[in-house]
């Protein structure tokens, strides 16, 4: 039946071979395709593989810094200690706890949000019940062709795949 | 032919890996340390010499919450001793691990790579170390809390204008941020752990704990941004952490404290003991682990010249504080100088010269630095000579106060040496459990700097 197979899961020996068989995918007009590498590769391979980590980050790391900020504002404020009458909002003071609000609460963030960009934990995926899928933590690149996209069954695409040489490809079910 | 110039950085590159390493061979070499647990006799052995004095850092907490501080040997005028020394000890030792981390990652120094995860954990179990002393050193620990802003029923705040308040912010976040940091950098290396276990039951525990990741190349997009982030976030705070540190002795009005050149001077002295107590490690481990080939010479070398280089700035701090209180012509700034070479506890200083400006002076040699006997051994001497130079720093400014009425002596008793034994003890017993359960060079970047220097040739 066609609705349990997730996709096809094609496995190369080398990060070349690898761009190759992706790159010919994307030019048959593939869009429903994932990749796994067992290292970060430069540049991103997969088209439209961008993140808002930065934005995310630096918003967070100014809501940190205002937060950390008024936490001590507030604070002299609501326990004035008035000595030799300087100010009580003496901000040279607060600038160190200030800026590790604003760290702490940038990379407490940062996680969660690569958790949620990413949908982790996720401990279950249906490339984990291809047995070859464990070398891709190691020294195997694979290209997935979700069975999801419109040309999954054409034949173009198919030869596409195979003329990239992939050192096996085989169905995994959903 | 040799060439007469500097070999051109890829060929230095090369002195970073030994030749034919492969993707699968540098996983497996890695891999196999906890997977495989090689060597058990010396993990043994020396986890249950570390255990033993986890133990007596344990017996030592109990009787000290049992009996309160009097049972060491602070008093009045020295009230800042041990705790304080090892406090500050640990946090530097702690910074190497955040400085090879996140510095060299940011200054593109590829050299870091097969480092980085050992000293991040260091770093974190240093910080441990060094979190346990303020907090001993309360005599109420139980109201520890009271240094966080809560909405107390007193009405109260802490004392946000006190670098002893930032601290608590300083090194919380520290601690915070460096265990976020390693774990995040560890997630893609816990999936390779998960997929080469042996066992069903440690491939769910591995598998749980890297939450599902499988090297898509979009989490690839999201993970190196954070990484970078968090990177770039690292950087600064370390600096911030110890220059904090710096400012609970300088804003002091004390002698020999009130100076303006302990931050930056405080900071070099941490990345100084923090790459020695790197060097102490790595050096015994790569040997005893057969690492040579991910750990090479040529990280030594490069670590002992960075060794060398924060020296220099401490022995710059040095030079500075005697120049500023003869400069000063402040009688009491000028005393504690004298006092420091001369006084009482004059056999400490000459120890702490002999450790932190003599000995590295050695590495100048090429033929020394390439010694892995000598470099231990000044590495060694530098962990000493830091710990020395902090003692110095707390109690000979605080024994000769303004008034000779209010002088004194410190004498450290049993339990201040217990807890500082048992405190090396928590570190060394982590550091063993790290090793027997994950993997002490970072797959993922190895792979990478593997597969770089394959498209380059």
């Amino acid at each position: 039946m066609k609705t349990s197979i997730y996709g096809q899961l094609a496995a190369f020996p080398s990060e070349e071979s690898f761009r190759a068989g992706l790159l010919g995918l994307q030019k048959a007009g593939c869009v429903q395709l994932e990749a796994y590498t067992p290292y970060p590769i430069e540049p991103p391979v997969l088209r439209g593989a961008t993140t808002p980590m930065a934005g995310i980050m630096f918003f967070a790391g100014a809501a940190g810094a205002a937060g950390g900020y008024f936490l001590q504002w507030y604070g002299a404020r609501d326990y004035p200690l008035n000595i030799g009458g300087r100010p009580l909002n003496s901000w040279p003071a607060f600038v160190p706890i200030t800026f590790e609000m604003m760290v702490l609460t940038a990379a407490l963030v940062g996680v969660v949000a690569l958790c949620f960009l990413a949908g982790l934990p996720r401990l279950h995926h249906p490339v984990f019940a291809d047995p070859r899928f464990r070398r891709a933590s190691q020294d195997r690149f694979f290209i997935c062709l979700r069975a999801d996209d419109p040309l999954y069954t054409h034949e173009d695409v198919r030869r596409a795949l195979a003329d990239a040489h992939p050192e096996s490809i085989a169905e995994v079910s959903a | 032919m040799k060439p007469e110039i500097d070999p051109p950085r890829d060929h230095l590159d090369e002195a970073l890996i030994a030749p034919g390493q492969t993707l699968e061979s540098v996983t497996r070499t890695i891999s196999d340390i906890p997977l495989k647990h090689p060597y058990p006799r010396f993990w043994w052995t020396g986890f249950l010499v570390a255990f033993a004095l986890v133990m007596l850092l344990l017996t030592s907490i109990a009787w000290l919450f049992t009996r309160g501080i009097g049972i060491w040997g602070v008093n009045v005028p020295v009230a800042w001793g041990f705790a304080i020394v090892n406090f500050v000890w640990w946090i530097g030792i702690g910074h190497a691990g955040t400085f090879i981390s996140a510095i060299l990652l940011l200054l593109h120094q590829t050299w870091r790579t097969s480092i980085n995860r050992f000293t991040e954990a260091m770093t974190l179990f240093a910080v441990a170390c060094a979190g346990l002393f303020p907090i001993l050193h309360l005599g109420r620990p139980q109201f520890f809390f009271w240094l966080l802003p809560y909405p107390d029923s007193m009405g109260l705040w802490p004392q946000f204008r006190s670098p002893l308040e930032w601290d608590v912010f300083a090194v919380g976040t520290y601690a915070t941020v460096s265990v976020i940091f390693w774990y995040v950098g560890l997630l893609p290396d816990l999936a390779t752990m998960r997929d080469r276990a042996v066992t069903r039951f440690k491939a769910r525990i591995y598998g749980l704990f890297s939450l599902g990741w499988r090297g898509d190349a979009r989490h690839w997009v999201h993970y190196q941004k954070l990484y970078i982030l968090l990177a770039g976030l690292a950087a600064p705070l370390v600096v911030s952490v110890h220059t904090i540190v710096g400012l609970d002795f300088a804003i002091a009005i004390l002698p020999g404290w009130h100076s303006t050149i302990f931050p930056p001077y405080f900071v070099a002295g941490a990345i100084f003991s923090g790459f020695s107590m790197v060097l102490t490690l790595i050096i015994p481990l790569r040997a005893i682990y057969k690492l040579q080939g991910l750990i090479t010479a040529r990280h030594l070398d490069l670590m002992a010249k960075v060794m060398m280089a924060t020296g220099w700035i401490v022995i710059y701090g040095y030079l500075e504080e005697f120049f500023n209180a003869w400069r000063s012509g402040d009688i009491f700034e000028r005393f504690v100088d004298v006092n420091r070479a001369i006084g009482p506890y004059a056999g400490y200083f000459w120890v702490l010269m002999a450790c932190n400006v003599i000995a590295p002076q050695f590495l100048w040699s090429r033929r020394l630095r390439s010694n892995v006997v000598v470099l231990f051994v000044v590495a060694l001497m530098v962990n000493v000579g830091m710990w020395i130079e902090r003692f110095v720093i707390v109690v000979t400014s605080l024994h000769r106060d303004f008034l000779p009425s209010s002088w004194g002596m410190f004498h450290a008793t049993f339990w201040d040496y217990a807890t500082l034994a048992g405190s090396v003890g928590l570190f060394l017993a982590l550091l063993f459990l790290f090793l027997r359960f994950l993997p002490a060079i970072s797959m993922t970047e190895m792979r990478g700097f593997v597969a770089k220097k394959g498209t380059d040739s």
